[in-house]
């Protein structure tokens, strides 16, 4: 027995150092950065109206049916992001404070959805670096709703055979590549590009390559210094940083915009996850049986031998 | 363990007992129900919402669901590892216990899949798996319902083994040797799978990390949910056992379950302890002062009294046992449902109270759970002991 015990506590303090060893270095791991083609919007909330043309054109661009629960069934009037609404323009009223935000995916560099995803049924596409959805994969689990902190992925609770429902950027309207167009932004052909960006008549919101639209957020906040929130854009780094952008002259955490540090959502997880698992590829699960493995067939040996003096014992 | 003068035997008695036939009704209840949910969807029974993607089903019947059947993981500790032959007796019950624990997990997990018809791609896709948390859960959740009906299969053969065929005496026969020579490796995946899944549900909490209540928060969480599952597992053996010998008149294991009360005591105070330790070092413990605190705190004291119950001489009553094993488990499985329902927190436009239908499911699975276990236990040789006198329950 003690011999047992001194074998077990001895081996099973080489397995935790192992995994420790392997946590340590994990979480030291260096931070995804956007793909150089990555395609996003930028939504200046101070040139914002709320005239809602880019929540009309973003459901007939991806063929969502009308949310009319709030009326009666007499208009598509969403209140909020659900499987029939992709994006939509919400208004923030505080005492003399007032703002429009749009919402629709962030399109994070390094997104909790698609962490979460065990068969990437969400996955960041290489070049543009939307996060897209193919339900053939899907399980239908939800994991990537709990996991978005936008509150994003939602999922079609109403139908026996559902679907997560999220903006993929109207990845679906692309036929041909994209071309430098005017202003200095990547463009694709009219009616090709994100429904919502084509249609806004104050271009409030805008699309293009995630650098050009950085850009043109500073020189925002350069020409005109103190009327956005801290000078500061949203999305460059929050949350590891968005391909989605934003400008507001509100607090961002007002406007549905959470503080996140510039922690990418699925680290923590990850420095676990990869330290115990992937760092050395399954060196702590194969160790761990081994040394069980080990113990048993000494335990059942001993026991096997001795089992007329152990009984003698007790 | 051949050294026990005792030997496995199947109950016996009438099946159809009231009790029983009460619990099928549960159960077929939660099963029309599942029905239902089946043809109009989840939104159709549940109160799931966009805010609050999981519920109950996730909460109590899968995370809580799968702790249950973690009796067999830490009788297994006790018995093969640390190597305290006298618990033997406890094992083939907590492993059956296990089994159901986590068949039904199974089968709560497919009722709250949208997509459940795509779970097959999950194993067989292989290359397309991500370093998700939840695929390393449903891997080994999936191998460990396999190796927990290996683990019992003794049971069955040794039925077959007294039946009146040849053919399948031979079988079994085969399946005994099969199993006893493959020993050693079955029953440490048997105590590696839950240790890699249980810590890995743990970890799965850490992604919603932004939405949740800084006191369920903390890179921790993969060694407390190890430990909140061998709590539970005790927890569950000391019901199991109590209920076993009260509902089939057979003689009570007080003395052995009163020195397994002893360390399921010790690991509770740890559990406590590290708890709010954790939070102190973390400067969470300004939190305490709030709706989240009670729930934390409930967390904390519960398995201390329970522990308080365990550690004093009054453990060697069975009623004493009972309450603290009651206790030890409320504290335990707290934390889970705490984990992952109240701790998250979507924003204040969403709430979430399970639907009835939903919880007609949830308890449909639990009655479903009770039900077989009679089942089995009076028709294989699950319970260690001498024929007992015949009595229905």
């Amino acid at each position: 027995m003690a011999i047992d015990r001194r074998a077990l506590i001895k081996s099973l303090a080489v397995g935790g150092t192992a995994v420790a060893a392997g946590v340590a270095p994990a979480s030291a791991a260096v931070r995804k950065t956007a793909p150089p083609g990555a395609m996003g919007m930028l939504y200046d909330a101070t040139l914002c109206i709320g005239c809602k043309t880019c929540v009309v054109a973003c459901k007939q661009a991806n063929d969502m049916p009308a949310e009319s629960a709030a009326n009666g069934g007499l208009w598509d009037a969403p209140t909020d992001l659900d499987s029939k609404t992709k994006n939509i323009i919400k208004l923030y009223h505080e005492g003399e404070q007032e703002s429009f935000v749009k919402q629709q995916c962030m399109h994070c560099v390094d997104p909790g959805c698609a962490s979460a995803c065990m068969l990437h049924s969400l996955h960041k596409d290489e070049v543009t670096g939307v996060v897209m959805y193919d339900p053939t994969y899907c399980v239908g689990c939800r994991y990537c709703m709990m996991a978005c902190p936008f509150n994003i992925p939602k999922f079609e609770f109403e139908k026996a055979a559902p679907k997560i429902v999220k903006c993929e950027l109207c990845r679906q309207r692309i036929k041909d590549a994209a071309v430098m167009g005017p202003g200095g932004f990547t463009h694709y052909l009219k009616g090709q590009g994100p429904a919502c960006c084509e249609v806004c008549p104050r271009e409030a919101v805008i699309y293009g390559r995630r650098d050009e639209l950085l850009g043109e957020a500073k020189r925002r906040i350069a020409a005109w210094p103190g009327k956005y929130y801290k000078d500061r854009v949203y999305g460059e780094f929050d949350g590891g940083g968005t391909q989605v952008l934003y400008l507001a002259h509100v607090p961002f955490d007002r406007i549905g915009l959470p503080d996140l540090g510039t922690q990418p959502v699925p680290e923590t997880a990850y420095a676990v996850q990869e330290g115990i698992y992937y760092k050395v590829p399954f060196l702590a699960p194969v160790g761990l049986f081994a040394v069980l493995g080990a113990v048993i067939y000494r335990n059942r040996r001993a026991d096997s031998v001795g089992a007329a003096e152990k009984e003698g014992k007790r | 363990m051949s050294s026990h003068a005792q030997v496995h035997v199947a109950m016996g008695g009438r099946l159809m007992t009231r009790p029983f036939m009460v619990l099928l009704a549960i159960a077929g209840v939660g099963a029309v129900t599942a029905a239902v949910r089946f043809l109009y969807g989840i939104g159709a029974v549940s109160n799931l919402s966009n805010g609050y993607p999981w519920g109950v089903w996730i909460a109590i019947d899968v995370v809580v669901g799968t702790a249950i059947g973690c009796g067999g993981y830490a009788v297994g500790i006790l018995v093969y590892i640390l190597n305290k032959g006298q618990y033997h007796p406890l094992v083939r019950p907590a492993v059956l216990t296990s089994l159901l624990g986590y068949g039904l997990a199974v089968i709560a997990v497919i009722i709250d899949l949208g997509r459940f018809w795509s779970l097959w791609k999950v194993p067989v896709y292989v290359w397309r798996w991500s370093h998700s948390p939840q695929l390393e859960v449903a891997l080994c959740v999936a191998a460990y319902t396999l190796v927990l009906m290996i683990e019992l299969s003794p049971a069955l053969f040794e039925k077959l083994r007294a039946g009146t065929s040849t053919g399948l005496r031979r079988l079994a026969e085969r399946g005994l040797t099969l199993v006893e020579k493959n020993f050693v490796w079955i029953l440490a995946l048997g105590l590696l799978l839950p240790t890699m899944h249980q810590s890995s549900l743990g970890t799965m909490m850490l992604l919603p990390g932004p939405r949740m209540h800084p006191l369920w928060l903390t890179p921790w969480l993969p060694l407390l949910f190890v430990v909140n599952c061998i709590l539970i597992g005790f927890a569950v053996v000391v019901l199991e056992a109590t209920f076993s010998a009260a509902a089939f008149g057979r003689p009570r294991e007080t003395v052995m379950l009163a020195s397994l009360s002893r360390i399921a005591g010790w690991i509770a105070v740890g559990w406590s302890v590290f708890r709010v330790g954790e939070a102190a070092l973390a400067g969470k413990l300004g939190y305490l002062n709030s709706g989240y605190g009670l729930a934390f705190m409930a967390e904390v004291l519960l398995p201390l009294a329970a522990a308080a119950i365990l550690l004093s001489e009054r453990r060697r009553q069975a009623m004493w046992q009972v309450r603290g094993a009651i206790l030890l488990f409320v504290g335990a499985a707290l934390h889970r449902v705490d984990t992952y329902l109240v701790a998250f927190r979507p924003g204040q436009a969403f709430s979430y109270f399970p639907a009835v239908p939903e919880l007609l499911i949830t308890f449909g699975i639990i009655a479903a759970e009770v039900a077989i276990y009679i089942a089995v236990v009076k028709t294989f040789p699950i319970l260690e002991g001498p024929v007992p006198a015949k009595k229905t329950f």
